[in-house]
């Protein structure tokens, strides 16, 4: 009896909910448990801090607050120690055009223009008539483009590719480079699944190939060996030549990205693809294809920003995109002051960093909520 | 009737088609093939081209700035490749020692509980590897190393210099290992075979016992330690030769050229950006119940890292990590474009541009890097068969 | 059958719980607990899901940290003291529900990695132990096998088995059979109970009520990050007091 007294217990009056203690929770306790929680955190927290709040500050500092922003060259002479804005001011228009001519190049903007439009309807989710604006950006816009910046038609005058640079290079050479990539992509990759002995060697081959080069190896190919392959007279210009190795290095990667989104999907869906009576290409584009290209929406999107990072690389084959632009600039007697190198790549990663970063961003954010899409 | 049923059958006859689709393919590829060769031999012979590998024993007559081993303008195309090539593995190599260093650096701290810690890693991580590696190559080259002032604002004239950096990239002094310097080396293998042996003993006296022996720190004294102590004993039996200034220029000593550091700092960073997330990506993919369980069962910390966090993480990193050092070897030939004397600047570049034969050089090059490619995912099959987890 | 251990061990309890009061961030999830285990003794925790059940029983070897308040564990207070929370965890064996096997270890490399680096045992010797506690939980056969080729149950077993071979004076066990297909369950249950009969400290967080009826010398009940309601197990399932208790085996005993 009395041991099951000592054991009994009911409770008559329950616990309120308490604040936690001081110590552990709000502005305090998230700096003692994330900052400070040991001693040798503490010393963490002070050094790396230190050191990171040291280098931000001093680029910041540079970049911004000891900047040069108005005048010209004698006035970044004059600062050392701060960036020369001044020095791509004045050069703005040709690291963005690079030698369009200079009453034509509403053509450039208008083009840059429905791209960004058509590019932020297509990833905006909910945007009306969105497939409409894929469609469009991906099928017909490339042909409309090239149509604009390169004339000859609707009476516009013709722009040699020899005069394209700049920002506008950089655009053209990643833009081809995706457009290409995803169609050849997807052909490859289906080849290399299929179970006919040629088309699947030949396939595996074609990606290997590509793969295991430096793309700096394909454009030297694509700049010096291509022209031999074609009949005597039949003349292509540098950029084009360019553009076909680039996109043949571009369709290899996005093979494989491919590739994995096919091999993701449960057996199942081929089976009930099967089972349906579909043609091998109605099951494709009708059920396969759709499910594996959502799934690997990501990896599309890392491809695409490497490619547009690796555009830069056509520069050391004297095609001037806007690094090469910066670069070429930078060379100038009139600017050949400390601070314009610095300067001058500064600016291109920036605008390289704006770009992948949103990418990056707007992967990683349609990855969350495929993730999502998985636990329900 | 019957001959319309007969050739639609044949038709729709899956194993015909096949067959079908496979001759049309090989009809293609083979019309595509022989229309490229009969261009080039046609485009060749129109432009004068010689063709085969015989410029390979013929004079080079430039000269490179850089070499492993001993060259000279007289040397021949195939030596270049040779010096092309050790330079492109020179620069590969030490890029992959110092990218996996940062990498794994930057990604332990990404997982680090410390904020600011964690933060600054992740800043690291985005900057680099969201801006395009040739821009930071050129960045460093153009934008930091060239324009350090030259040696003759640097150093003194008629000085000795042991340590320098001037924009000729970093200078140190040449030094010659004396006689008694053998002590030393015999004193680091020993070291080593000791080391080994002493892991060896301590595994089975663990085994028997259960007893631990501090392998790590007892190894590291004697593999660093020891041979200090043995080189300070007899001596210190390194001769430096200090390089000099001279009226105008530099002249002995070893100097590394700014072209090899830019291409590496640009490599080495660049790559390690991404291993860290690799690093990252390997931990966090094991489940926090293994770290759980452990330390139920009362490992240390440490000893929980070594036997059941690291060996699983290791597992998930490696394939990654192999194809990101075959990253980088490919995208070391980037150092074309600041002209460091790599396979592709010096073999495919300027060799290529002085004979002519693109279509042998560069069929050259692009085998190397092949086979490289080939090796790296031979390797990374056997791995993945090797250590792939054991399941129903 | 179920005694209680004799007052005078009672004074020298192996777990003593003091007001202890825990926080997930500003969520208040353990409150006012005081809880005295003594040695042999085997406790059910019940309650539902969000209760702190689990968070108890995790504070108990410092997988979860306390805020306020005294846990005590084999005469040792857990506190950030290393030293401390070594000893207790060398002394607590913990099951999970997810059994958190090592999958790059064999199984007897899993119940060896403990007792050789934690004990410093000979190998031969940890693995003689380790085989008489495979014996013991009915899968010796299986020792050479990696976790992945063991079915739920028998992967709930090895676990088991692991944490027995650090020879632990408690055994903590949350949720061991919640993620086990059902017809696994006994075979996990009847280890357990194999061990109780041998006189084993166990505090058990489960919903298997036959388990409790037939093994445990108390019954706790957990609402709402507070013990509500403890008894022995025939007077909590015939007789519960609180409106809580009553109002949760209502829902859970209707099945």
């Amino acid at each position: 009896m009395k041991n099951q007294n000592t054991v009994f217990f009911v409770r008559k009056e329950f616990a309120p909910s308490r604040p936690a203690p001081a110590s552990t929770v709000g502005v305090l306790g998230w700096i003692r448990n994330n900052l400070f929680s040991t001693p040798f955190n503490s010393l963490l927290t002070v050094v790396v801090g230190g050191l990171g709040a040291w280098s931000i500050w001093g680029a910041l500092d540079w970049l911004i607050f000891n900047a040069v922003w108005v005048g010209g060259n004698e006035a970044c002479k004059a600062n050392p120690n701060g960036a020369c804005w001044t020095f791509i001011g004045t050069r703005f228009d040709q690291f963005v055009y690079g030698f369009y001519e200079k009453p034509e190049r509403w053509r450039v903007d208008l083009v840059i223009l429905v791209l960004f439009v058509g590019v932020f309807w297509t990833g905006w989710e909910k945007a009306p008539a969105r497939r409409w604006a894929g469609g469009f950006m991906l099928i017909l816009f490339p042909w409309i483009a090239w149509g604009m910046l390169y004339g000859g038609i609707f009476g516009l005058p013709i722009v040699e590719t020899s005069q394209w640079g700049g920002f506008i290079l950089t655009l053209v050479v990643s833009l081809i480079g995706i457009i290409v990539s995803l169609p050849l992509g997807i052909l490859l990759a289906l080849g290399r699944r299929s179970n006919m002995p040629i088309i699947n060697s030949t396939c595996v081959f074609f990606i290997e190939f590509w793969r295991g080069v430096p793309l700096i190896t394909i454009l030297f190919m694509a700049a010096y060996v291509l022209p031999l392959f074609f009949p005597t007279g039949m003349n292509f210009d540098q950029l084009l030549r360019a553009l076909i190795g680039f996109a043949f290095f571009a369709a290899a990667y996005m093979a494989e990205v491919v590739r994995g989104g096919l091999q993701s999907l449960d057996k199942g869906q081929y089976e009930a693809a099967d089972s349906l009576g579909l043609s091998y290409w109605k099951s494709m584009r009708l059920i396969i294809l759709p499910q594996a290209l959502k799934a690997v929406i990501p990896g599309i999107v890392n491809t695409f920003i490497g490619l547009f990072k690796d555009t830069t690389l056509v520069l050391i084959i004297g095609l001037l995109d806007l690094l090469g632009m910066v670069h070429a600039a930078i060379a100038d007697p009139n600017w050949s002051i400390r601070s314009v190198p610095t300067t001058g790549y500064a600016f291109v990663a920036i605008t390289f960093f704006t770009f992948c970063y949103g990418m990056s961003r707007y992967s990683r954010f349609i990855e969350d909520k495929l993730n999502t899409g998985h636990q329900r | 009737m019957t001959e319309r049923a007969a050739t639609t059958s044949i038709l729709n006859n899956s194993e015909f088609r096949r067959i079908l689709y496979q001759l049309l393919i090989a009809a293609l590829l083979i019309y595509l093939g022989w229309s490229i060769v009969e261009n080039t031999i046609a485009n060749m012979e129109a432009r004068d081209i010689r063709t085969g590998f015989g410029f390979l024993n013929e004079t080079a007559g430039f000269s490179i700035m850089m070499s492993l081993v001993p060259y000279e303008p007289g040397n021949t195309y195939g030596r270049v490749f040779i010096v092309g090539l050790l330079n492109t593995l020179l620069v590969a190599g030490v890029g992959v020692v110092l990218a996996t260093i940062v990498g794994f650096l930057v990604g332990v701290m990404r997982l680090s509980q410390n904020w600011v810690v964690s933060h600054l890693a992740n800043i690291y991580v985005e900057i680099f590897r969201n801006v395009p590696l040739l821009l930071q190559i050129l960045f460093w080259y153009t934008a930091v190393l060239k324009p350090l002032p030259g040696p003759r604002q640097v150093f003194e004239r008629n000085t000795e210099i042991y340590f320098g950096i001037s924009n000729r990239g970093i200078t140190g002094p040449e030094f010659i290992l004396l006689e008694n310097f053998s002590f030393t080396t015999w004193t680091i293998l020993l070291g080593i075979l000791f080391t080994i042996g002493m892991h060896r003993w301590s595994k089975h006296r663990q085994a028997a016992t259960g007893q631990q022996f501090p392998v790590v720190f007892v190894g590291l004294g004697l593999i660093i330690g020891l041979p200090i102590l043995i080189f300070l004993l007899s001596g210190a039996p390194i001769e430096f030769t200090p390089a000099k200034m001279g009226r105008f220029n530099l002249s002995g000593g070893i100097t590394i050229i700014p072209e090899f550091l830019a291409v590496l700092l640009a490599l080495a960073l660049y790559t390690a950006a991404f291993i860290a997330e690799i690093v990252r990506a390997g931990i966090q993919a094991i489940n926090y119940g293994q770290t759980e369980a452990s330390r139920a069962l009362g490992l240390r910390n440490g000893t929980t890292l070594k036997m059941v966090i690291i060996p699983q993480a290791m597992r998930i990193i490696i394939p990654p990590l192999t194809s990101q050092y075959l990253n980088l070897t490919k995208n070391s030939a980037l150092a074309a474009a600041i002209a460091y004397p790599d396979l592709v600047a010096t073999f495919a570049g300027t060799a290529l541009n002085q004979n002519g034969q693109a279509l042998e050089t560069l069929a050259i090059t692009m085998t190397v890097y092949l086979s490289l490619s080939l090796l790296t995912s031979a390797f990374m099959n056997w791995f993945n068969s090797r250590v792939k987890l054991v399941e129903r | 059958m179920n005694t209680l251990p004799n007052p005078e061990s009672r004074a020298q309890p192996v777990i003593q719980i003091q007001k202890m009061n825990k926080w997930f961030g500003q969520f208040h999830v353990l409150k006012e607990i005081d809880l005295e285990v003594v040695t042999g003794e085997r406790i059910v925790i019940c309650g539902p899901s969000g209760s702190g059940k689990s968070t108890l029983i995790r504070c108990i070897n410092r997988l979860e940290e306390h805020q306020e308040g005294q846990i005590v564990v084999d005469g040792v207070e857990l506190t950030n003291d290393l030293k401390h929370i070594e000893h207790v965890r060398r002394e607590v064996g913990m099951v999970f529900q997810h059994f958190n096997l090592f999958p790059h270890l064999t199984v007897l490399e899993n119940c060896t990695l403990a007792p050789i680096w934690v004990r410093k045992q000979p190998k031969a010797e940890a693995e003689a132990t380790a085989m008489k506690y495979l014996e013991r939980v009915k899968i010796p056969e299986q020792a050479e096998k990696y976790p992945g080729q063991l079915s739920g149950g028998q992967q709930q077993r090895v676990a088991i088995a692991r944490s027995l071979c650090m020879q632990p004076r408690i055994m903590l066990f949350d949720e061991p059979t919640s993620a086990l297909d059902p017809e696994m369950i006994k075979e996990v249950l009847d280890v357990m109970i194999e061990l109780a009969d041998t006189g084993m400290t166990m505090l058990v967080v489960t919903h298997e009520m036959g388990f409790a009826r037939t093994v445990a010398n108390r019954v706790i009940f957990m609402d709402d990050g507070q013990i509500i309601e403890q008894n022995k197990p025939e007077e909590f399932f015939n007789n519960p007091q609180s409106d809580r208790t009553k109002l949760f085996l209502s829902q859970i005993l209707q099945h």
